[in-house]
């Protein structure tokens, strides 16, 4: 019996180094308590940030280890970009918050680091057990997040939601998997698309397809397995939901997108009804029910559910235009959600924070800048050119149109998916209404952190020049939807 | 012609003038002061550049002018594309020539966050000389939906009681359009492999695609322009603007739909637009007749004039969809004369505004013995308005009425007595304002135009009168756009009758 070869390292290296950094600094909190928690989050930001560096120099050529089940390339990285630049704004508006809520634990910024960790296991992986080992990892830490200001009972409420509800799609998913496994025989990726083929497939693949999707669908919280998200948004400790509403969403679509395209390829046929179904349903649900809100992260998390509806609408083109567009819209989604939370972070009035909606009366006048970077997200999440809103709409929607010509049901999505913007757009405008037409209510409080004011400036000119230089990211994107969609 | 980018120069002018704005600091008082002067200083400025457009142009040369061509995101093939010809040159222009004399008018009436208006007023200026002057879909769609920005805040913060529903109702209903073009443009980008306006005017889209493509356009437009029956957003929408925003809302942005129907309805969906013309001529035709009937019901001086733009626009449509030279250039002519006569009378309505802050008709009455300068000026526009010969409403809708002649007597007809009822409401409206007697106190006491009033009007009253008395400046440079226009249409038309005789 030949032993086993050690499998190569070198392309799991970012992972390893967070895997190990995390440990390091979990160590170091345990045995210096929560006076640490600050040195403790600028580690961990600098822990990520070569990680990033890691995977931008790492080159974008396809590399796999682990026997199969872990591959890095060009979609991974830039999947694994986006998801470190999540969580280190997670962790940067974190740090700030959390002491002045008297919440300041060292656990967060190295729970953010474990879920990071599990994240890019997710789309890195080429298999369905490590696709699931990623998964759960990430879950459980941000089950733990959602609880994190413990003695709250809604965010213990929401902790608890968030694990039973993710427990019951993890269930769908395994049991998805293990239709596909018992069908095809295997679960590494190239051999399910191998096995499972382009032609029509077996009934319980059928099914396999559709648990799987059920559970993918919970995780980037997708018409109708999205009942958890308002809730959970809600109930969250600000920063935490801030980080929902980004990395793991990057992360959830971006394995939906490997799922459905690598393994499940060639049958795009059977998949794509149920990714119509879904796009359809979040983006109406997202528009209609935000609508009534009166709470500002309910209001982002129904948003969150429509933006992930539009994103669906390029995977539903299955194409490498669809995959490209997808990945455009959840790197704009991310500038815009991150700019958005740090405002929202903002909203504080003698020391406790506000949520209401109506508490950003006339901010145009108390807190002219900030109310404009707010409109600059708005018109831009409702797809107003040249915001770059606008630009994550239009690639989707232009890989869907390219698609109908062979699918014409897209025709339908694409015009579902326009009429049910201008819908969203109406929530988006009340917004800024209340900022510009109301007269002032009781301004906020003036001392904000400088992590928070450059994130929201960054993210605010990034949203509002996209259009100047749109190139960098568009042949980006390319390339890893490219890494993804072979031939 | 020169190697300066103009057109580029034109365009993005205002924009360097709202970032000044944006960065002035100081008190309240100097801030205001500055914004408005280097408002005004931009917006002049900008004019005058552009009327090198007009001096330079080639009215004998086919083909765009001034053209500008850079890579912008050269993976979708969209590029940075400017340029003019004899159409929308004008509109250009008419967009330069509004906005300063809109800035004047808020001199005094706008007194709350002058910085922001005048900063919304300048991005407004840009957006709507880029969409003019776009040859690339894209940019076209950018500059066409981005107006909805600073429209939507000039409404909503400067507007009257209503404001926030009419702010909502202008940017929901206008959107609601928009974006089915959106949908109609990514079509067209498949079809020709670009987003560039001139390959797509010259292409040929099959019978079918047209039909679909023109519906999605016209979802647009119509609602721009505004058609019968989705105008419902227009008057709201004037009323609660304040002055400045009315002027360029009926001055510039109504044109912008009847815009797309010439640059892009027409002639890139030739059959569709033959075959859709009754249609269009039944909803021009209700719009003039009944929205006539409507404004002489209006309590509201600015809802009639608002009520009255839906009818004037209703021969603009009209015109375009007669095919034929003469109505074609009548309803670019009459966009132009509407443009400056309706903003014109919006900025009457303001000036007794801005002394007794009341629309209401009943509350006026003999301001002749007042105010005998306003008087005269408003004559003059009411006059413009109902097509007196000698002023710029004439030569429009005489054109529009000769080309509707030739394409169907009956719609002539009923076009005609359109004409009738927009006299009645608007002498009666210069009746009941201006003549009468001189009763209420509060009246008693107007003071007639001051200088910067008289300022405002005497550019306005100029061109009212030239383009009346001499037309010719004005139709010859459109004479050869509009020729191979109608030229790409008679095809169009030809061929629409073999189908119908080989269907018979």
């Amino acid at each position: 019996m030949t032993p086993v070869p050690f499998p190569d390292l070198l392309p799991a290296l970012p992972e390893i180094l967070l895997a190990v950094g995390g440990m390091a600094l979990l160590m170091f909190g345990v045995f210096t308590g929560d006076r640490s928690s600050r040195p403790i989050a600028w580690l961990a930001v600098l822990l990520m940030l070569v990680a990033g560096a890691l995977v931008a120099f790492g080159g974008g050529a396809e590399r796999v280890t682990f026997f199969g089940a872990f591959v890095s390339d060009a979609f991974s990285s830039f999947a694994k970009m986006l998801i470190l630049l999540g969580s280190i704004i997670a962790v940067l508006l974190g740090a700030d918050q959390n002491e002045r809520d008297g919440q300041a634990r060292f656990e967060y910024p190295v729970l953010i680091v474990f879920a990071t960790l599990g994240m890019m296991m997710m789309v890195s992986a080429s298999d369905l057990i490590a696709l699931y080992l990623g998964l759960e990892l990430q879950s459980l830490a941000l089950y733990v997040l959602a609880a994190f200001r413990r003695e709250t009972v809604r965010s213990t409420e929401a902790g608890l939601k968030y694990f039973v509800l993710g427990a019951l799609s993890s269930c769908m998913l395994l049991y998805g998997a293990s239709l596909l496994y018992g069908f095809a025989g295997t679960t590494d990726f190239a051999g399910l698309a191998t096995t499972l083929g382009t032609g029509e497939p077996a009934i319980g693949v059928v099914f396999g397809i559709v648990f799987l999707a059920a559970g993918l669908a919970f995780k980037v919280s997708a018409v109708p397995f999205h009942m958890w998200t308002p809730d959970v948004y809600e109930g969250a400790p600000t920063p935490v939901t801030a980080f929902f509403a980004i990395a793991p969403k990057v992360a959830a679509v971006a394995l939906l997108l490997r799922v459905m395209m690598e393994p499940l390829g060639g049958l795009v046929d059977q998949w794509r009804q149920i990714i119509i179904f879904i796009s359809i349903g979040s983006m109406v649900l997202g528009a209609f029910a935000a609508i009534n809100q009166t709470n500002i992260k309910r209001l982002m998390a129904y948003s969150s559910i429509g933006h992930v509806g539009y994103a669906m609408v390029g995977l539903a083109a299955g194409t490498a235009a669809g995959v490209r567009g997808v990945l455009i819209y959840m790197a704009i989604y991310l500038f815009m959600t991150a700019g958005t939370f740090a405002i929202i972070l903002c909203m504080r009035q003698k020391d406790r924070m506000v949520e209401g909606i109506a508490d950003l009366a006339g901010l145009s006048r108390t807190r002219p800048m900030l109310a404009l970077a707010l409109a600059i997200f708005m018109f831009s999440m409702a797809g107003i050119p040249p915001l770059s809103g606008f630009f994550g709409k239009l690639y989707v929607f232009l890989a869907a149109i390219e698609a109908a010509r062979d699918y014409p049901a897209l025709y339908t999505l694409a015009i579902v998916g326009v009429l049910s913007s201008v819908v969203g757009a109406f929530y988006y405008l009340r917004i800024v209404k209340i900022m510009y037409f109301d007269e002032p209510a009781e301004g906020f409080d003036r001392s904000v952190a400088g992590e928070v004011k450059a994130i929201i400036g960054v993210s605010a000119v990034v949203t509002m020049f996209f259009f100047l230089f749109p190139a960098p990211l568009l042949s980006a994107a390319a390339t890893a939807a490219a890494a993804l969609v072979k031939g | 012609m020169s190697g300066l980018p103009i057109l580029s120069l034109v365009t993005f002018l205002p924009l360097v003038g709202a970032a000044l704005i944006f960065v002035v600091r100081g008190d309240a008082e100097t801030v205001a002061r500055n914004a408005r002067n280097v408002a005004l200083w931009t917006t002049a400025i900008t004019f005058l550049l552009s009327l090198l457009l007009w001096i330079d142009f080639e009215p004998g040369q086919p083909g765009f002018q001034f053209v500008e061509k850079a890579a912008w995101i050269p993976d979708f093939n969209i590029t940075y594309h400017l340029g003019v010809d004899g159409i929308s040159l004008f509109f250009v222009l008419l967009s330069t020539f509004l906005t300063p004399i809109c800035i004047l008018s808020s001199w005094v009436a706008v007194q709350k966050r002058v910085k922001e208006y005048m900063i919304s007023f300048l991005v407004l200026e840009t957006m709507m000389v880029g969409m003019f002057s776009s040859l690339d879909f894209v940019m076209f769609y950018i500059f066409f939906e981005a107006v909805l920005i600073p429209m939507f805040l000039i409404i909503g913060v400067w507007g009257g009681a209503r404001r926030v529903y009419a702010a909502f109702k202008f940017f929901l209903y206008t959107l609601l359009g928009s974006v089915l073009m959106l949908l109609g443009i990514l079509v067209i980008y498949f079809q020709i492999g670009s987003t560039d306006i001139p390959t797509a005017m010259a292409f040929a889209f099959t019978r079918d695609m047209q039909i679909w493509l023109w519906l999605a356009f016209f979802a647009s437009f119509a609602v721009k322009v505004p058609m019968w029956p989705v105008h419902t957003w227009l008057p709201d929408a004037h009323v609660e603007a304040p002055t400045a925003g009315s002027v360029i809302l009926a001055g510039v942005l109504l044109k912008m739909g009847a815009y797309g129907f010439l640059r892009f309805s027409l002639p890139m969906f030739p059959e569709a637009s033959v075959y859709f013309a009754p249609f269009v001529y039944t909803l021009s035709v209700v719009a003039i007749v009944y929205t006539s009937l409507v404004a002489l019901a209006q309590e509201d001086m600015k809802k009639l004039i608002a009520y009255s733009s839906v009818a004037h626009m209703g021969y603009v449509t009209l015109g375009i969809f007669t095919f034929t030279q003469q109505g074609l250039e009548g309803a670019i002519f009459q966009m132009l004369s509407h443009g400056i006569v309706s903003g014109a009378l919006f900025l009457c309505v303001g000036v007794v505004y801005d002394r007794l802050h009341t629309r209401e008709i009943a509350r006026y009455g003999g301001l002749v013995h007042r105010m005998p300068k306003y008087a005269v000026i408003f004559m003059l526009f009411m006059m413009a308005s109902v097509g007196l010969p000698g002023t710029s409403g004439f030569v429009g809708e005489f054109l529009i009425l000769v080309g509707a002649f030739r394409a169907n007597t009956w719609v002539a007809f009923l076009a005609t007595s359109g004409l009738v009822l927009g006299c009645t409401y608007m002498l009666f409206l210069y009746r009941r304002v201006i003549f009468g007697r001189l009763t209420r106190d509060d009246l008693k006491t107007m003071l007639d135009l001051d200088r910067r009033e008289v300022a405002i009007f005497v550019p306005l009253v100029v061109l009212v009168l030239w383009m009346g008395i001499y037309p010719s400046s004005f139709l010859d440079p459109m004479a050869l756009p509009v020729g191979q226009l109608v030229d790409r249409l008679k095809l169009a038309e030809a061929a629409g009758q073999a189908i119908f005789l080989a269907q018979h």
